[in-house]
């Protein structure tokens, strides 16, 4: 059982020196077996793991990770939360997301330093200002706040943008939605790992998942770098090694993956309290609480695996950045890096069953997953433990890519795929 | 960040180039007698090897003419190019 974090056990750690702090979660061997092995130990993973033990009562699973807890995308992601997005489908699964968002550090015990600081996007052209418009309009009859703003109400929000008519892509307005904001993201891994060890989960990290071993139509284990470990169950959150993973057990998946990159400036005074986002020119800004912007790049066009992007994608960016932000003309950048995202064709994830009994895949979720990560982790669990979707994500099935039932979100969704 | 050695212009900075996706994905000749899961694997299923996988690409900024690649995605290292049409060396 876990100690519970409160003022209480501060002070009582702070009278033996933060020595005898308990370990967030335990480092198991593994078992011979387990009732479901969620293969990936990002945010995703760690969240299903959470809610399968929490919801479900399936408190003897696994969840294996190659690296270590907060070492992949869930810890290179540039943490932005909102739900915004235009299709039913998508914005049900996103607010979902959101909702959940809302209560996390409570219902975790962990903070995530949750702030819902508002996610702006602008507007550069006269079909972006429509575009942001009607997705206003479909966010509203979701019962997902958003309001649309003028450029003199941009300005009047983040004052720091340059809203002059002069520029290569002059601010015409923009979109608003106040609940959204960003989280800590690799606060959120670790609070997750540490709910989920605490009701009984195994999280075992540094084992390489080698192969996915069948019987005909079933699955019956993993082989991994720790030893062959039986299940009848397998979730994988793999994100940009889905389909590697995929092609162990003989199933191949509509995803590419790309390098996405990001990166974070010298840390300076409070400078924007906002997160804004620009679809057209591919550039969006928020500040850390230790004072850095961070910024997010685009994906480069090429599939690649090797965790860095092109020089020119993050040029790109920059001078984007440097046009609507000319206040940031000196910053110094610190760190850049890239993370592999999985993209599907219709730029929307899958929580699905597959074609194989007891095989589940999450992925797909492309550039922007952590937004999503506790809906995500409770609707694949549902997923996982009933063998049917709940309806909040059915329609991201795999089958919709047979169907032609796409949920559409290239350009829809507030940002640039 | 890579050069890429067009077999027209000879060797480029990547960023002339445009990539095009995984090469050899045969456009079907009878398109009315497909299937709907024989569509999905031709418009949408793809390999997606961390590895020698091979490519198509364009010299978009340059003499924009297609040609293939063979590439190792781990590594992002050009392991030969050669032009449309040609047959894919064995690897």
């Amino acid at each position: 059982m876990r100690n519970k974090y409160s003022v209480f056990s501060l002070i009582k750690n702070a009278l033996s020196n933060h020595e005898n702090w308990q370990r967030a979660w335990k480092d198991p061997t593994p078992k011979k077996e387990y009732d479901a092995v969620i293969v990936g130990g990002g945010g995703h993973g760690l969240a299903t793991a959470y809610y399968l033990a929490k919801k479900h009562n399936m408190n003897n699973i696994a969840v294996v990770e190659k690296g270590w807890i907060g070492g992949g995308n869930t810890g290179r992601n540039t943490t932005i939360i909102r739900s915004n997005y235009l299709w039913d489908a998508s914005a049900g699964l996103y607010d979902h997301a959101l909702k959940i968002w809302e209560g996390l550090s409570q219902e975790l015990n962990y903070n995530v330093m949750f702030s819902q600081r508002g996610v702006m996007n602008l507007a550069h052209n006269l079909q972006d200002v429509r575009d942001l418009k009607r997705r206003t309009h479909a966010n509203r009859l979701n019962g997902i706040d958003a309001v649309y703003l003028s450029t003199e109400e941009v300005k009047k929000f983040c004052p720091i943008i340059n809203t002059s008519p002069d520029i290569r892509y002059p601010v015409l307005g923009g979109t608003l939605q106040r609940r959204a904001g960003t989280a800590r993201h690799d606060a959120v891994a670790w609070g997750y790992a540490r709910g989920a060890d605490g009701m009984g989960v195994d999280i075992i990290q540094n084992c390489e998942v080698k192969g996915i071993k069948r019987n005909g139509d079933s699955v019956e284990g993993i082989e991994t770098t720790k030893g062959f470990i039986k299940t009848k169950k397998i979730g994988v959150v793999a994100a940009g090694h889905s389909s590697v993973i995929a092609n162990m057990a003989g199933l191949r998946l509509p995803l590419e993956s790309k390098p996405l990159q990001a990166l974070v400036s010298e840390p300076v005074k409070p400078i924007i309290d906002t997160v804004v986002m620009s679809n057209a020119v591919h550039a969006y800004v928020s500040q850390s609480d230790k004072g850095e912007l961070v910024i997010g790049a685009g994906t480069d066009d090429y599939v690649s695996y090797t965790q860095k992007g092109s020089h020119q994608i993050v040029e790109g960016t920059l001078n984007a950045i440097l046009e609507l932000y000319p206040i940031f003309s000196r910053m110094r950048m610190l760190r850049q890096w890239g993370g592999i995202v999985d993209i599907c064709p219709d730029a929307s994830p899958i929580l699905s069953k597959t074609s194989i009994k007891g095989l589940y895949f999450n992925c797909g979720w492309g550039t922007g997953g952590f937004k999503a990560t506790p809906g995500s982790g409770d609707l694949f669990a549902h997923t996982i433990a009933n063998d049917q979707p709940h309806k909040l994500n059915a329609a991201f099935n795999l089958n919709r890519f047979v169907s032609g039932d796409l949920v559409d979100e290239h350009g829809a969704a507030a940002v640039a795929h | 960040m890579f050069l890429i050695n067009c077999p027209y212009c000879g060797e480029r900075d990547q960023q002339e180039f445009k990539a095009g996706g995984e090469a050899h994905i045969e456009r079907p000749k009878q398109p009315t007698e497909l299937s709907d899961d024989e569509w999905a694997e031709y418009l949408f299923i793809r390999k997606n090897i961390k590895g020698v996988q091979f490519e198509r690409w364009n010299h978009a900024h340059g003499c924009r003419k297609w040609f293939n690649m063979v590439r190792d995605t781990s590594n992002d290292e050009i392991r030969e190019i050669y032009k449309m049409g040609e047959k894919p060396p064995s690897q």
